[in-house]
């Protein structure tokens, strides 16, 4: 750690973080609270990709987890209210979307690609199913209102939700974002991520250096869930009501969508992804009614042209003026 | 060191193993030979822990591990190359020494510090690699070496795990002929400064007969000849399971 | 009424096969996951709605045969853009731009079907009210159920047929187990590839065809029955023939028999059924491993 604070990669992240520090005086409430949403699934663009760069499996039902965590807020408002502070509510995201995950993830890590995805896919449609269908107890397709909480014990009283949203939720929000990048950041240098990696490139050598191959990739998927979760515990205040659409694995399928937009072979592409399809799906919406004609044809001009990404084309493009690192780029197209 | 006792082990009807009993002791280089198709790289999956055995047991020091899952076998010594190389591609020439290391001090799950802050483990990786002629590709991507290299490296990582028990499926196929006997030559070094037991796969007889102290001969999935080099390779039966050839006309070879 | 369930299942089952068969043929041959299958499945509604609407007044058999034929060229038409333009470049890229670039032609249909027929449902039930009901051990069925029956097992039947007696079966056999080595044996692998997918795309049509005249046509039709024949596929193993008839007969029965006894449960007991088949058979039930 202390090697990486004087790094260039530390410097433009402080840098970066200043601007968002600065963000609110800048920007208006409109645009803050698009960020803010592209803050939260920015914590599950992480999330899934360590799985997709780092561990070599491709979940198409990350909204599971998402909705998980979502969830976990939403009824604790519902059944425990006297409960329902920020604090409470963040940690029953996390434990929630972590049993969650571990319990599906038992299942989709005796498997890898096409089945694991399949898989993953089918058992976030079975969350979706009892969402839909308990009506009784999740509020079914109508969903749930997420009200504002108080926070360690601060009440938010008379504010109006995006006076909260643009104040006070916006500075927790970037911090949970910040604690939870450097914490990816730690796990893919870590000898666990080398050793997930290690799974990646070949499952028989990490099994025949003692990798216990099923067990980190199970590992891994908790993660990958816990970090959705906790995305959906922080981007429900953002939206105000939550439904099970987030738990369909159309909206899996546009995360990991935001991953490939973003760059998923370099580690903060994912972030960039968020950001990027947040405004991309807004603007979309806005334009016409046939937004998903748009989506879907930047996404398949996107695969065709540019497969590594936004981050992916720019590192190229950087290395390309660079001719000592030619070779490099090349290296980097062939991977992505 | 390591015993083998009356292992069996078939694929559906099949029986490639058909009760197989050996010992190879402390410091020993033993090779097995034997025609393709014999069962070799079946027996070496079967002591790696990569298939159980049907019947009979496999035991590390007296200890049975017939049944051990591959982590297990690795922490109680036993460590293997492959003779198509698996490397890990897209990590670094080090980080592919380094996780062997990680697993042999139990860190692989340590997920906060980064890995190229423990020392140890860090500094340990480039003697490995300074042994075995690699530490200027340290920072290279596995998939960017040449074959020959990447040879080189896979038997590195066997011998990173720090085994007392190494099998060494073919550790010179794909090198350059110039260079095998200095591998050899390394590898055998490494290995006897630390006592380690060895059974080796090879098909190059100059090199078995440089290196190996004991030879035993393995056809149809049988031990055929059990013994010191040169009385083994005289035996009349070995040479027609070998070479095809009666001893008469041996002389050709 | 336990007989009627029973049909009931039969019938659903036999629109998961066909739905199924389709994306099973496209897994097994090209190694691609067609996310898109629903929305092929949704075109082939649209454009039977779209016919049968034209042809009221004909015989039942007749607008069968319009609807279903002309919902199959369609698909097969789109199938073949699909795969020469966008799928082509997409064989030697790994999974995950495979499955985005699918997922991708996905919302491309779905808002085609809504540009070309507008937001609304399509009613089509013509062909359903003309064909009327039988008697079967007193309880009255609707003869169209039967039908649909009977062209999911001609359909599988056929493919069959295709797979095991004809050259071109055995030759898109052949990819399917090693890619490499039917390359190596001269087999004509773009040609095969396009055959495969357009068969698989036009059975997914026919399959929304024969839905349209019992369920009115919608905007995401297609989207449950993916899912269905995911479950199907996984139950029954990756790019298997008698896996995907065995998986259509246990979705269809249990979905049949839930919905009548506890609806709700439909969905959660049909995951269930499949992670417990995949924890004692990983591969599923006729998967290769």
């Amino acid at each position: 750690m202390k090697n990486f604070l004087f790094t260039p990669r530390a410097a433009v992240y402080a840098g970066i973080f200043i601007v968002l520090l600065l963000l609110p005086k800048m920007i208006n409430a409109y645009h803050l609270s698009l960020v803010e949403t592209g803050l939260s699934l920015a914590i599950m663009a992480l999330g899934l990709n360590l799985l997709l760069r780092y561990t070599g499996v491709l979940s198409f039902g990350i909204g599971a987890y998402f909705a998980a965590g979502a969830y976990a807020v939403g009824m604790l408002n519902m059944y425990w209210p006297e409960y329902y502070t920020f604090e409470t509510a963040i940690l029953a995201s996390i434990l929630v979307s972590a049993a969650v995950s571990a319990l599906f993830g038992f299942v989709c890590v005796r498997h890898t690609r096409i089945f694991f995805s399949i898989l993953t896919l089918a058992l976030s449609m079975l969350l979706f199913a009892v969402l839909e269908k308990a009506y009784h107890i999740t509020g079914g397709s109508d969903g749930i209102r997420i009200p504002i909480p108080t926070f360690f014990g601060h009440e938010f009283e008379g504010m109006r939700r995006f006076q909260f949203l643009t104040g006070p939720y916006y500075y927790i929000l970037l911090g949970i974002f910040s604690a939870s990048t450097l914490i990816m950041l730690a796990i893919v240098n870590s000898p666990f991520g080398k050793a997930l990696q290690a799974t990646r490139d070949n499952e028989l050598r990490a099994e025949m250096i003692g990798v216990r191959v099923r067990r980190f990739r199970w590992y891994a998927f908790v993660i990958a869930g816990t970090f959705s979760g906790l995305s959906g515990g922080v981007w429900c205040f953002v939206s105000g009501h939550i439904t099970p659409e987030i738990c369909n694995w159309v909206f899996s399928g546009e995360v990991v969508y935001m991953v490939l937009l973003g760059g998923f072979m370099i580690f903060e592409g994912p972030i960039v992804g968020a950001m990027l399809f947040t405004y991309l799906r807004l603007y979309a919406v806005a334009a016409t009614e046939y937004w998903m004609l748009i989506i879907g044809a930047t996404l398949v001009i996107l695969v065709l042209l540019l497969p590594g990404g936004v981050t992916g084309g720019l590192y190229d493009l950087i290395e390309r003026f660079k001719p000592k690192g030619r070779a490099k780029a090349g290296a980097e197209v062939k991977h992505a | 060191m390591l015993e083998v006792k009356d292992v069996i082990k078939s694929f559906g009807k099949f029986m490639v193993i058909r009760g197989v009993s050996f010992d190879i002791n402390q410091n020993e280089v033993v090779a097995m030979l034997g025609p393709n198709g014999a069962g070799k790289t079946t027996m070496v999956n079967l002591i790696s822990g990569h298939l159980f055995p049907d019947e009979g047991q496999v035991l590390l020091a007296g200890k049975d591990i017939s049944t051990s899952p591959p982590y297990q076998r690795i922490k109680a010594g036993i460590a293997r190359n492959f003779q198509l190389t698996q490397l890990f591609e897209e990590l670094s020439v080090l980080d592919n020494v380094r996780n062997c290391l990680f697993s042999v001090q139990g860190k692989l799950g340590r997920f906060f510090k980064p890995a190229a802050a423990y020392k140890e483990a860090t500094e340990q990786a480039l003697e490995i690699l300074e042994v075995f002629n690699l530490a200027q590709f340290k920072d290279e991507l596995g998939e960017g070496l040449s074959e020959g290299d990447k040879k080189i490296l896979d038997t590195a990582m066997a011998f990173a795990l720090k085994p007392d028990f190494l099998l060494l499926d073919e550790p010179t196929s794909g090198v350059a002929t110039a260079e095998k006997f200095k591998v050899m030559d390394t590898i055998i070094n490494a290995i006897q400064a630390r006592g380690t037991a060895t059974m080796i796969i090879e098909h190059d007889m100059d090199i078995v007969s440089d290196y190996a102290q004991r030879v035993m001969v393995l056809a149809e999935g049988e031990i055929l000849a059990d013994g010191v080099p040169v009385e083994v390779m005289e035996s009349e039966a070995v040479q027609e399971t070998l070479f095809g050839v009666k001893s008469d006309d041996a002389v050709r070879c | 009424m336990g007989l009627i369930y029973a049909l009931n299942g039969l019938y659903f089952a036999a629109f998961l096969f066909l739905t199924s068969l389709g994306l099973s043929i496209i897994l097994g041959v090209m190694g691609i996951l067609n996310l898109a299958h629903g929305s092929l499945y949704a075109v082939g509604g649209f454009i039977a709605a779209f016919v049968i609407g034209l042809s009221a007044g004909s015989a039942a058999p007749l607008m069968i045969l319009a609807a279903g034929g002309c919902a199959m060229l369609a698909t097969a038409a789109v199938g073949f853009a699909m795969e020469t333009t966008l799928l082509k470049p997409m064989y030697r890229r790994p999974l995950e731009y495979q499955l985005l670039m699918t997922f991708g032609i996905l919302m491309l249909l779905e808002d085609g079907i809504k540009l070309i027929f507008g937001g609304e449902s399509r009613y089509a039930s013509a062909p359903f009210d003309a064909m009327g009901s039988v008697q079967i051990m007193g309880s009255t069925y609707p003869l169209y159920f039967l039908f649909v029956m009977l062209v999911a097992v001609a359909a599988g039947l056929f493919i069959w047929w295709l797979m095991v007696k004809t050259r071109l079966g055995i030759m898109l056999r052949a990819i399917e187990m090693d890619r490499d080595m039917a390359q190596a044996m001269g087999i004509p692998m773009r040609a095969l590839t396009i055959v495969a997918f357009v068969l698989g795309a036009s059975f997914a049509g026919l399959a929304g065809a024969l839905v349209v005249p019992t369920t009115p046509a919608v905007l995401g039709m297609g989207m449950d029955v993916l899912i269905m024949a995911f479950i199907v596929v996984v139950i029954g193993g990756l790019g298997s023939l008698k896996g995907a008839f065995l998986g259509s007969l246990i979705v269809g029965l249990t979905r049949s028999f839930t919905v009548a006894y506890f609806a709700e449960l439909e969905m959660p007991l049909l995951f269930l059924i499949a992670v417990i088949i995949l924890i004692i058979k990983p591969e599923g039930l006729f998967g290769q491993k």
